[in-house]
């Protein structure tokens, strides 16, 4: 699937958007998920029985509102980044704020997932594919965390008028981080939820 | 990156999401089921990631090294993703 947008660069940007530090930062995250991903496929494979049992204990429908959620809050966040590169502040500001409130959705669904598990009495040592589960899952819980205390911080600065066509680099490099949690989760809901 | 192209990525962002619903929850109906399903979730997976990397994180006109970087690194996790499947088979 290839897209092609409407500009074109004939000599590519060196860098990418926003703080080359935090690209090393989200390597690094990136990283540890694939760690994560690889011991959660490769522990399936020594209990597939189990994993696929437990699989259907999960509420998959939860998981896709939670992947639209989070696609949607980066799309927000994308929409945010390109009003502000065109000295729109304000709708900025606002994008933000729709992309928090679907970050926030997602805690929502999460914590009602969650709830649902604990009062059926399921925890860390429930089983391998619970253990694995409620961890991964809840890793990237607090990533989604991190990138709405990120994104409010983006909200707060943008409304100020902190950010403009000339001083792109907070909003592109908070904004970076949160399609990161975006990129972890649409590989972790596949995985976690739907392949069997 | 102008606002017409993100609101595209998203519809097909959601359209894919659909899909891998769809595949969870009818696949194994409609003979969409084990290493097929699996091929297919990896796809739409790599598919929606690479949207994701080169249109929000905004890496589509910027030197290959990082896009490599970042779409290498979704295809190591569905590669390894799949040969922990494959394992599962035999």
């Amino acid at each position: 699937m290839d897209i092609a947008p409407d500009t074109h660069h004939t000599v590519p940007a060196s860098a990418p958007p926003g703080d080359l530090a935090i690209w090393f930062f989200i390597l690094a995250e990136l990283l540890a998920f694939g760690v994560f991903f690889a011991a959660y496929a490769f522990g399936r494979a020594h209990n597939v029985e189990l994993f696929n049992e437990m699989q259907q204990t999960l509420d998959r429908k939860a998981g896709a509102v939670n992947t639209v959620l989070l696609i949607t809050a980066s799309w927000c966040v994308a929409r945010a980044v390109e009003a502000v590169g065109r000295s729109r502040p304000a709708t900025g500001a606002r994008w933000l704020l729709a992309g928090i409130a679907c970050g926030g959705g997602f805690l929502v669904v999460k914590g009602f997932e969650y709830a649902d598990k604990i009062s059926a009495g399921i925890n860390l040592s429930t089983n391998t594919f619970y253990m694995f589960y409620l961890s991964l899952t809840f890793f990237h819980f607090m990533h989604v965390i991190l990138g709405l205390v990120i994104l409010v911080a983006l909200w707060v600065k943008t409304r100020q008028g902190a950010y403009g066509p000339a001083d792109m680099n907070g909003i592109e490099s908070g904004a970076a981080y949160w399609h990161m949690v975006d990129l972890v989760w649409i590989v972790l809901f596949p995985l976690v939820y739907v392949m069997r | 990156m102008n606002t017409r192209h993100l609101n595209t990525v998203w519809v097909v962002l959601m359209l894919a999401t659909l899909a891998t619903l769809g595949i969870g929850e009818f696949g194994a109906r409609f003979g969409l089921a084990g290493p097929l399903a699996m091929a297919a979730l990896l796809a739409i997976c790599f598919v929606k990631g690479r949207l994701v990397v080169l249109d929000f994180m905004g890496l589509r006109g910027v030197k290959f090294f990082w896009r490599g970087l970042l779409l290498g690194w979704l295809l190591l996790v569905s590669a390894l993703i799949a040969i922990a499947y494959w394992i599962a088979l035999k």
